[in-house]
């Protein structure tokens, strides 16, 4: 103890310096090198040429005809809006299947409750492709949703009800993949919340439903807030499930960013993608330090 | 002390890691289920040479490490088309394959290919070719033209697989259509971009892997194939009593032959000739053949193949039927490519 530095600043940026190291080497330098290389031109074969350039982002919304004239094209932003299409719509689900099962945890017995989060972190033990093409087992031709269908002789032996290769079946992969991280945050709210303020609620005359809506859910917003991002930032980037399950028919964000750096091998364009995404997800994340901001307002109050 | 004894552990490690160096390590960077472990064996048991493999599972992805400036491999396997770029890219160093002892084996029509016209970087290794495979008994007739695939007719509509590589999936537009490869001409290109889009509602699923599992279930009945892959999927077909047939359609199917390259840095260089050599032996490259489903180059090898595979009408291409060679397209027509496949997939 002695031997710190009397100086509190210099202390100060001491204690820092490992985080501050950490963030710097794991994240502001890649992030970097991905921004500068976004802003480069790009080789014939894969890697960069060493000049200034805004084709990548000029190429996100404008195709350069034969004529080198530029043509406003939306096919990118149609893969964009896709993406954030799917990728909310995982979180409504993963919302809509999760608060209920965070709920349901934190009204049981103290003693049982570990027990339960340990079973919905079991499938995470699991390698993330091998629970994905277990869907396809359950989804696919003569799977296990279709065979009953067989037997009873409503589709012929060489019908099929048509689930896989679906933007349904990419649906029901984000949401079973992610699931997870909706129950954890908004169970570590609804545990952490009074229960006595619902009955008082009922005490004062409020029907279940609004108990549930003006007690329960403002109280536990910031982990369904939290919840949601973490289920829609991973989705955003997601390309296991549109290839797997989707067929690959339509592409994504993620199947975008990886087809420029492998078959187009054009690594300025994946990194201008990627910024992209990285934007998007910076936006997500001021919304909800605004509205957890808000939140703590309220809770002072 | 205890630092001491560290010191001397890592001291003891690394000369014991020199001395295997010394005695002989062949790191082999090759395709993923590519490499016959029994080859392997017989290699590391004459030579006494260790060999490390790794894998990787396209070209580009090969390319994208070896630019990124991945070292530590003695062997590298890219298909011919990719061979120009590795060259002219200043990836990978002069073999000589032509002063080797077995290089008489290769057959003649694999000696000085167009991609490496005085054999200077490259020894050969598997051919094989592209085209489509279908389920005759659901089919129900014998595929003759790649008509059916990109137009389907109603019994196929909806079922149709598609590889996940823009290269080979464009070229056998081209060849459907009757147009050159690496086709610079915008008007021709739009026309195999119209081809697409019109085939896309009837396709199940675009992907490079699982054809075999698709063609099987039934999801397909026509998908675009690898011959070695089509004859293993045909193995497992019979076994779930179905079948599948690699077809030869009249307008041809599309060639490709793998490479063995010595990259630039590459640290036992005497090694990797010593594998180049001894891979041309017609023994060694019919025990590769075995394990990879994929023919070879090498005079004899037939010989030292299981029957099956030897005789399989997926490797053996008939009399009549042309097998036409994709080359490394340009920049311009590459880009070309990669637009008309975001335009199919966006």
């Amino acid at each position: 103890m002695a031997n710190l530095p009397s100086n509190p600043a210099l202390r100060r940026t001491l204690s820092l310096a490992p985080a501050l190291g950490i963030i710097g080497i794991f994240m502001l330098i890649p992030v970097g090198i991905i921004a500068v290389f976004s802003f480069l031109e790009a080789k014939s074969f894969g890697g960069v040429v060493w000049s200034f350039s805004t084709d990548a982002y000029v190429q996100l919304l404008y195709e350069r005809a034969l004529d080198d004239s530029l043509i406003l094209s939306p096919g990118y932003l149609i893969i964009i809006w896709r993406s954030f299409l799917l990728a909310g719509i995982a979180m409504l689900c993963c919302l809509v299947v999760g608060f209920p099962v965070a709920y349901f945890i934190s009204r049981q017995p103290l003693q049982h409750r570990n027990m339960w989060i340990l079973l919905i972190t079991i499938p995470f033990w699991t390698n993330q492709l091998v629970r994905t093409f277990a869907w396809i087992i359950i989804l696919g031709r003569n799977g296990i949703i279709e065979a009953p269908f067989h037997w009873v002789g409503i589709l012929g032996s060489d019908d099929t009800l048509g689930l896989m290769y679906s933007n349904f079946a990419i649906a029901v992969g984000l949401t079973y993949t992610f699931i997870p991280l909706m129950v954890l945050p908004i169970y570590a709210s609804l545990e952490k919340l009074d229960f006595t303020l619902v009955e008082a609620a009922a005490d004062l005359y409020s029907s279940k439903w609004e108990a549930f809506s003006k007690v329960i859910i403002p109280l536990s917003k910031p982990g369904i807030i939290a919840g949601c991002l973490l289920v829609f930032i991973p989705s955003l980037g997601a390309f296991i499930q549109p290839d797997l399950l989707g067929g690959g028919k339509n592409m994504m964000l993620g199947t975008l960013v990886q087809f420029q750096f492998s078959t187009a091998r054009n690594w300025p364009f994946g990194a201008a993608i990627a910024m992209i995404l990285l934007a998007a997800v910076v936006i997500f994340l001021m919304i909800y330090a605004r509205a957890a901001r808000g939140q703590q307002k309220m809770e002072l109050h | 002390m205890k630092t001491m004894t560290f010191f001397g552990l890592m001291a003891g490690s690394s000369l014991i890691a020199g001395a295997a160096m010394a005695e002989g390590t062949l790191n082999l960077y090759n395709w993923t289920d590519y490499t016959s472990p029994e080859m392997i064996d017989k290699f590391e048991a004459e030579t006494g040479i260790d060999v490390v493999l790794d894998t990787y599972d396209s070209n580009e992805t090969l390319l994208a490490k070896m630019q990124a400036g991945a070292t530590g491999y003695d062997i590298i396997v890219p298909s011919h088309n990719f061979v120009p770029i590795f060259i002219s890219e200043g990836l990978v160093q002069k073999v000589d394959a032509t002063q080797m002892e077995n290089f008489a084996n290769v057959q003649d029509r694999w000696k000085n290919p167009e991609w490496d016209p005085d054999q200077q970087y490259t020894v050969p290794f598997h051919w094989g070719s592209a085209s489509v495979s279908y389920r005759p008994d659901l089919y129900g007739k014998e595929l003759t033209s790649y008509g059916e695939y990109f137009e389907p007719s109603e019994n196929v509509k909806g079922r149709i697989g598609v590889f996940k590589t823009p290269e080979e999936i464009v070229n056998l537009a081209h060849l459907y259509l009757g147009q050159d490869f690496c086709n610079e001409n915008p008007e021709e290109m739009q026309k195999v971009q119209d081809l697409l889009v019109a085939q896309k509602p009837d396709v199940v699923a675009y992907s490079s892997e699982g054809m075999n599992d698709r063609l099987i279930n039934g999801d397909t009945i026509i998908t675009s194939h690898w011959n070695g892959y089509s004859f293993k999927g045909r193995k497992l077909a019979e076994e779930a009593g179905k079948e599948i047939t690699y077809a030869y359609p009249e307008e041809g199917v599309i060639g490709w032959s793998d490479s063995l390259m010595i990259p630039v840095g590459a640290e036992n260089v005497e090694n990797a000739k010593i594998f180049m050599n001894f891979i041309m032996d017609p023994k060694n490259m019919g025990m590769q053949s075995n394990f990879a489903g994929y023919g070879g180059p090498i005079e004899g090898q037939r010989e030292f193949m299981n029957a099956d595979l030897r005789d399989a009408p997926e490797i053996n291409v008939p009399e009549d039927a042309k097998m036409i060679f994709s080359f490394a397209c340009n920049e311009k027509s590459q880009k070309l490519i990669d637009r008309v496949w975001t335009n199919v997939l966006r």
